[in-house]
């Protein structure tokens, strides 16, 4: 066999290959979008939070870690401030005239200062931060139990999960139902860790971490703490809220449940 | 000259769970790739220090031009066109950790690479668990894969006759030979069990509940970056797997794992 034949089949080969790789790959991706397929994609995820439920019991800590273990930078993901025309008011004043709104299934909805909050018990904890991207950074953080919060206002017997509003506008397009908000279930509304941060790392929370006020909610991924948290709501389901799966990136295909 | 001798060389359950299990990881390889691409970088410790990657990928700017650099415990090395940068300069590039055709979806897609994982992660378990109960209870791991002490005592010839491309005939082709008893029990009860649980360190969930996860593998990102090795292992070990089933009679191997029946050579006549 002359060279030049056999390079003409090793192109060939290389051709076909290609060829049958980009069918099988667009294939999959074609797949990706099918209704019924992310039907059962996204089982997977009812799965996960049962497992996970029935594993974590209220008495399972995330990993507390110690000074030493802190990032010496801690990376400010997603918005790193809000341009919300009553955010930016707030913000120059040091929030000294903010009040966190709480409201939805309570029995004494509340309107909370800065000051309010801090003169409420207060949990500090040095923890991990898991972003969904892969990387992880440790912070102290400092603020009020959300259980604590959730007993001041009597949550009523019918409400299920508990959203929160920011002022962050992570869609950029500049209204209101774009704006960033979460929901967590009442097993990680009252877990022990589940506060709401108002200092990192000895300071006053800074801007680009969420100031005033940022969740966190240490057995679940970053995306799931959400930033510039400014009113809280109890509610039964999570249909009729926005995009209707609970949250900013659920709303995009992330999942609710993020454990994993 | 000996009659040719078909023998049942592989059990059901062997064929249906290796077959599951060849699908279930190739998904979770490229989608496992889209999810590192969310960012291609790794750490060791419990966090990650952005300026002290053990590896990292990405795009630079070299004078005129755009670079995909990779860099590994701090050497820094030119893999444009394969690892971070993608596209071309009249499409545009990308800055990308590994190429399209690599991951799951092809595009950029972290929310949808994650539901892909984590869904055959599931199968994966469910698969692999299935596999080592029925091989312990039907004796397949005794009797098959463990190696005995005089194979552990001869595996220098056994390397030898691999080097020569040499495959076992006659009898000696109706076992595994000890290489492949030991390349089967690192992947079965070491590499894939490993990826499972470098996998449960990563989530936060897990960690809470199995505090443990975190020790045995140094931290999150300890795990993440083993995870990622792992992976690795588990790619060279196919290639090579693929390569010896092209060498040592391909459709007589390929029959064997679909339908069970393996066609033994006559051994040769020795001198």
């Amino acid at each position: 066999m002359s060279g030049e034949r056999r390079l003409d089949r090793r192109g060939f080969l290389a051709r076909g290959l290609a060829a049958a790789s980009t069918a099988l790959l667009g294939g999959c991706d074609d797949l990706s979008d099918q209704p019924w397929v992310r039907r059962v994609l996204d089982s997977a995820e009812t799965v996960t939070r049962v497992t996970q439920r029935a594993l974590l019991t209220p008495e399972a800590l995330a990993r507390e870690y110690s000074e030493a273990d802190l990032s010496r930078e801690f990376k400010a993901n997603g918005s790193t401030n809000s341009e919300d025309p009553d955010y930016v008011t707030h913000a120059k004043n040091g929030f000294a005239d903010w009040r966190l709104v709480v409201g939805g299934l309570v029995d004494e909805p509340l309107e909370l200062s800065l000051a309010e909050l801090r003169a409420m018990p207060s949990r500090t904890q040095i923890t991990r931060h898991d972003c969904v991207e892969g990387w992880s950074c440790i912070g102290k953080w400092k603020g009020v139990p959300l259980s604590a919060l959730l007993e001041k206002a009597k949550l009523k017997q019918d409400a299920r999960y508990i959203v929160f509003y920011c002022a962050d506008d992570l869609g950029q397009t500049g209204t209101e139902a774009d704006k960033y908000y979460e929901s967590i279930g009442l097993a990680d509304a009252f877990h022990a860790q589940t506060i709401l941060a108002y200092e990192m790392n000895d300071q006053t929370l800074p801007i680009p971490h969420g100031a005033p006020l940022r969740l966190r909610v240490e057995r679940q991924l970053g995306y799931k703490m959400a930033k510039y948290v400014m009113r809280i709501e109890a509610v039964d389901g999570l249909a009729s809220i926005r995009g209707g799966r609970g949250g900013f990136w659920e709303d995009l295909g992330y999942e609710w449940y993020a454990g994993i | 000259m000996e009659k040719r001798e078909v023998i049942y060389r592989h059990s059901g359950a062997v064929r249906l769970t290796h077959w599951v299990n060849a699908l279930v990881l190739l998904v979770l390889l490229m989608s496992g790739l889209q999810i590192f691409n969310a960012h291609p970088a790794l750490y060791l410790g419990s966090k990650s220090d952005f300026e002290r990657p053990v590896m990292a990928m990405g795009a630079v700017q070299d004078g005129e031009r755009v670079k995909g650099v990779t860099t590994v415990f701090g050497h820094a090395f030119d893999t444009t066109g394969a690892f971070g940068l993608a596209g071309d300069a009249e499409n545009g590039y990308e800055d990308r950790g590994f190429p399209w055709w690599s991951t799951l979806p092809g595009h950029r897609d972290l929310a949808t690479g994650r539901r892909w994982h984590f869904f055959f992660a599931w199968l994966f378990l469910f698969n692999g668990l299935a596999y080592l109960l029925w091989s312990l209870a039907s004796g397949h791991l005794r009797r098959d894969l463990a190696p005995s002490g005089k194979e552990l005592k001869h595996i220098g010839a056994s390397i030898w006759e691999h080097v020569r491309l040499k495959f076992p005939t006659g009898e000696e082709a109706k076992r595994y030979n000890v290489l492949q008893k030991l390349a089967y029990l690192l992947v079965a009860l070491i590499l894939l069990p490993l990826m499972l649980l470098t996998g449960l360190a990563m989530s936060p969930g897990m960690d809470a509940a199995f505090p443990f996860l975190l020790d045995m593998f140094g931290g999150r990102q300890s795990a993440r970056t083993i995870h990622f090795i792992a992976a690795s292992g588990i790619v060279i070990f196919v290639v090579v797997h693929l390569v010896m089933v092209l060498i040592s009679g391909v459709w007589n191997n390929l029959r064997s794992m679909i339908t069970g029946r393996y066609v033994i050579a006559p051994a040769e006549d020795k001198p």
